[in-house]
């Protein structure tokens, strides 16, 4: 369900479709009497709420009031998400590389992995320990190539974590991490394509091997 | 601070409240307010169908106790307080447009209106009051139809003070294009209390 008033525009805009739904009841229970009147006033009711209901894709144009805030200081502000993939060497490289040659501020977010069950549960200190032992990770790796980087556990719904590290940290850019096609859940939710269709921002998806990475590492 | 040293940092005190909510805690706390608001407003919806079912729809307004004559409503009067209010919709949508594109005067003058308008709704809903010719004793009728206009009329009053603390903020020189939200907030409230009026008067004055 996506929300009907992000902004005073679309309430708005909402005004407008109930006012337009009104005059039709009106015209309705004029015309036919009370019973037709209350008929359309229920249908057009239950028209209006199954569409909102059903519009879950965000529309283009004004932004909603939480996706207007933009970083207050000068520096790049470089959003990643990654799970398992976080120190992986290929995601390492591509921060590095966009964080060259610029006064870069980079936020990991490791969203913490866990099961239906035990987040209801509120089981979720495993999930968090081995979330923050993967940004630990990241983090070594990124500081020692010299990168301003700081880390945290995110939520386990990798597009949520996106909104709260916008909304915190005010992102010029995203870089978001994955195992390769086939292995890769969030690949199969298609994360990467909705998010660049939630985000007017730029989004650079990095494909990481791990299995290959530790394989060549071994030969080497 | 390094980085390792800064993902350890919470190691010796709580760690920082994670931000779990798509949406900001001011904007949050409205939504919250206006949904508990919407569903204070279905109570009273449900009290004046149950009485106008039970009543039965072809005696609707019902008969003065006593007499032939039914109650009667100002449909007029009403259809013309709708057009006050939905002009004033507008009117706060102007004034937000109008500080996005730095105009101020705009701003004020958007704000201005819709206050007046709502304050025009406000002292015309007053005056049908006291002509109506029934009072909230009267029958459910009267329950349910002075519940549900006054229980919008008290929150025009809340939606005038936010305006009015808005106006007084934007003439004294507040907002920009880019800080807004102490008008956009007010701005939602407002159309939610239009929405409201135009379910009443379609709901209890129309069908």
């Amino acid at each position: 369900m996506r929300n009907p008033i992000r902004s005073e525009a679309e309430a708005f805009s909402f005004v407008i479709v109930v006012g337009l739904s009104a005059l039709a009841v009106g015209v309705a229970g004029w015309l036919g009497g009370f019973w037709v009147g209350l008929g359309t006033f229920i249908g057009l009711g239950a028209g209006v709420v199954a569409g909102i209901f059903l519009r879950s894709e965000p529309r283009a144009g004004e932004p909603a009031i939480w996706e207007r805030s933009s970083p207050a200081d000068a520096r790049r502000h470089i959003l990643v998400i990654a799970n398992e993939t976080c120190a992986g060497r290929a995601l390492c490289d591509e921060i590095r590389y966009r964080a060259r040659g610029c006064d870069a501020d980079v936020l990991v977010i490791a969203p913490a992995l866990s099961s239906p069950v035990r987040y209801w549960a509120s089981d979720v200190d495993g999930a968090r320990a081995a979330a923050q032992a993967r940004v630990d990770a990241s983090l070594a790796a990124l500081a020692a190539a010299g990168v301003r980087v700081r880390g945290e556990v995110g939520d386990a719904d990798p597009l949520q974590a996106i909104e709260d590290g916008l909304r915190t940290f005010g992102a010029d850019e995203i870089i978001v991490s994955t195992h390769p096609p086939g292995r890769s859940n969030w690949l199969e939710r298609n994360v990467v394509e909705r998010a660049r269709e939630l985000y007017d921002l730029p989004i650079t998806h990095v494909v990481v091997d791990l299995e290959h990475e530790e394989a060549f590492l071994r030969s080497s | 601070m390094s980085a390792v040293a800064e993902a350890h940092a919470h190691g010796d005190h709580p760690p920082a409240a994670h931000a779990s909510s798509r949406v900001p805690p001011v904007l949050l706390g409205m939504y919250l307010f206006i949904a508990s608001e919407a569903m204070l407003f279905g109570s009273f919806f449900a009290a004046y169908f149950f009485a106008r079912v039970s009543a039965g729809p072809d005696v609707w307004p019902p008969f003065r106790p006593g007499t032939e004559e039914q109650f009667h409503l100002p449909v007029y009067l009403a259809l013309l307080n709708t057009i006050i209010l939905v002009t004033s919709s507008f009117t706060v949508h102007w004034a937000l447009q109008s500080i996005k594109r730095e105009n101020r005067a705009g701003l004020i003058a958007g704000l201005g209106l819709t206050f007046l308008l709502g304050l025009t709704f406000l002292l015309i809903q007053a005056r049908e009051y006291t002509r109506l010719g029934f009072s909230p004793r009267d029958l459910a009728f009267g329950s349910t139809f002075y519940g549900l206009t006054g229980l919008h009329g008290l929150h025009v009053f809340v939606g005038l003070n936010l305006l009015a603390y808005a106006f007084i903020r934007s003439v004294r020189g507040h907002y920009s294009a880019k800080s807004h939200f102490g008008v956009e907030l007010p701005g939602i409230y407002w159309h939610f209390v239009d929405v409201m009026w135009i379910v009443v008067y379609t709901t209890v004055y129309i069908i």
